[in-house]
């Protein structure tokens, strides 16, 4: 078998547009996802024990169960429970809320890894609690999670690939169905494959960049 | 809920856990082959593992299954749909788990390399009695990690339409009009045997402590 690009790549605004889709819910879903598990971490820490145990258990499940089935839940089980969402709204929801969970568990194991003597140090020298997040805390563990939120990222950019289940017109989809009008299934599929491929390779290599430029945060007990 | 739908989830669940060992199992071996072969000074055979790796953790495993499902009756190998599948999910796992590998391989002290080298062992004996005993027992939390994670994206080869966990309660949403209670059922499962993986997993590391390096 020879591959031939040249039929799928005749539909360039289709593709462009499922690339675009993908790219914008990947950097949404991220970006909230990650704030999200920022305040779950922060509430696990600081908040009382209930708190704690409740966000454990939502954590647990989100982490235990696959994102296909938590999508189904939403998509087809929603509707059920009031909750009628578009594919778009259903996809980036879900998506943000996964992310979330293991954002949370990534920010959880920074804060531990912050030798507890800085902030004893930061504690005497009267800095509030605010203050030891913001001045101690933070800049000490950026260093600890910056490699693992990259590796996050990454997951959910194919992770994204998914959404095209439960239908949303990303590059997964759109790229998908022209390989089948075009008769070209397996063509269409490399070059998706390919696609995936440049745009991990490319997270990966602007996450370690990254981590070289911000590397003057690291201190001298990690 | 009746049992006999019951049934049929538990069932599927088991079929889910089989695939997942299988595949785990298929990847593991070709991750060491992988894993050699990366850590090998031949670029001839470094270079391939590399690509190896690099693809297969950076095409998302619903592709990958799309793309083999695909493929291979397009080259002549016509296979049943649960084939492909397990060929999917262990070249995708073969990937991690030779980055895996490759990771306990090379934390492996330098100094136990060259005491055994003082007492004159054989590079074989050294790869058999030190290296190996002490990289697979750095690399067991990440193989159950790994694990865990294959049985979850296991779920993704309902769309090649083999009929796992994901795929029964799909069905039987279907034709009971009821998708809020057969999601929640198949979500419940992962998680029960999520958990067990874990705390298996757990008890291993535990097990395997005795003498570590």
């Amino acid at each position: 078998m020879s591959l031939d690009f040249g039929l799928i790549l005749k539909q360039m605004p289709d593709i462009l547009s499922g690339l675009w889709v993908t790219l914008w819910m990947w950097i949404v879903a991220t970006l909230l996802g990650a704030a999200l598990g920022f305040l779950v971490a922060v509430g696990r820490r600081y908040g009382p024990a209930p708190l704690d145990w409740l966000l454990k258990l939502c954590v647990e499940m989100l982490r235990g169960t696959p994102f296909l089935v938590q999508l189904f839940l939403l998509y087809f089980g929603g509707p059920f429970i009031g909750l009628r969402l578009e594919p778009i709204p259903a996809g980036l929801l879900g998506l943000t809320v996964y992310a979330a969970a293991y954002f949370s568990e990534i920010f959880r194991a920074g804060f531990q890894a912050v030798p507890k003597g800085h902030v004893e140090a930061a504690d005497m020298a009267g800095l509030s609690r605010a203050q030891i997040l913001r001045r101690i805390i933070l800049p000490e563990m950026t260093m600890l999670v910056l490699p693992q939120c990259v590796n996050m990222a990454i997951v959910l950019i194919k992770e994204t690939a998914i959404l095209s289940i439960i239908t949303v017109p990303e590059m997964t989809m759109v790229i998908g169905a022209i390989g089948s009008q075009q008769y070209a299934f397996v063509d269409a599929m490399f070059l998706l494959a390919i696609i995936y491929w440049v745009l991990v390779e490319i997270c990966g290599f602007l996450g370690r960049l990254a981590e070289a430029r911000l590397s003057k945060f690291r201190f001298a007990a990690s | 809920m009746s049992w006999r739908l019951f049934d049929l989830m538990l069932w599927a669940a088991g079929y889910t856990v089989l695939l997942s060992g299988i595949s785990i199992a298929i990847g593991l071996t070709l991750g060491l082959l992988v894993c050699a072969a990366k850590l090998s000074t031949s670029r001839l055979l470094s270079a391939p593992a590399t690509v190896f790796i690099s693809f297969f953790r950076g095409v998302p495993l619903l592709v990958q299954l799309l793309l083999i499902y695909n493929l291979l009756p397009q080259i002549g190998i016509m296979v049943p749909s649960v084939v492909a599948a397990i060929l999917g999910l262990s070249l995708c796992t073969a990937a991690y788990q030779a980055e895996n590998l490759r990771g306990g391989f090379n934390s492996v002290p330098k100094g136990l390399l060259e005491a055994a080298d003082m007492v004159g062992l054989s590079p074989w004996q050294q790869l058999t009695r030190i290296r190996a005993p002490i990289a697979f027992r750095l690399t067991l939390p990440a193989l159950v990690n790994e694990a865990i994670l294959i049985l979850k994206a296991s779920s993704l080869i309902s769309v090649v339409g083999v009929i796992e966990l994901t795929r029964m309660a799909q069905n039987l949403a279907a034709s009971t009009y009821k998708p809020l209670l057969f999601y929640s059922v198949a979500g419940g499962l992962y998680l029960v045997i999520c958990w067990t993986l874990a705390g298996g997993g757990a008890l291993a590391e535990r097990l395997t402590r005795t003498h570590r390096a």
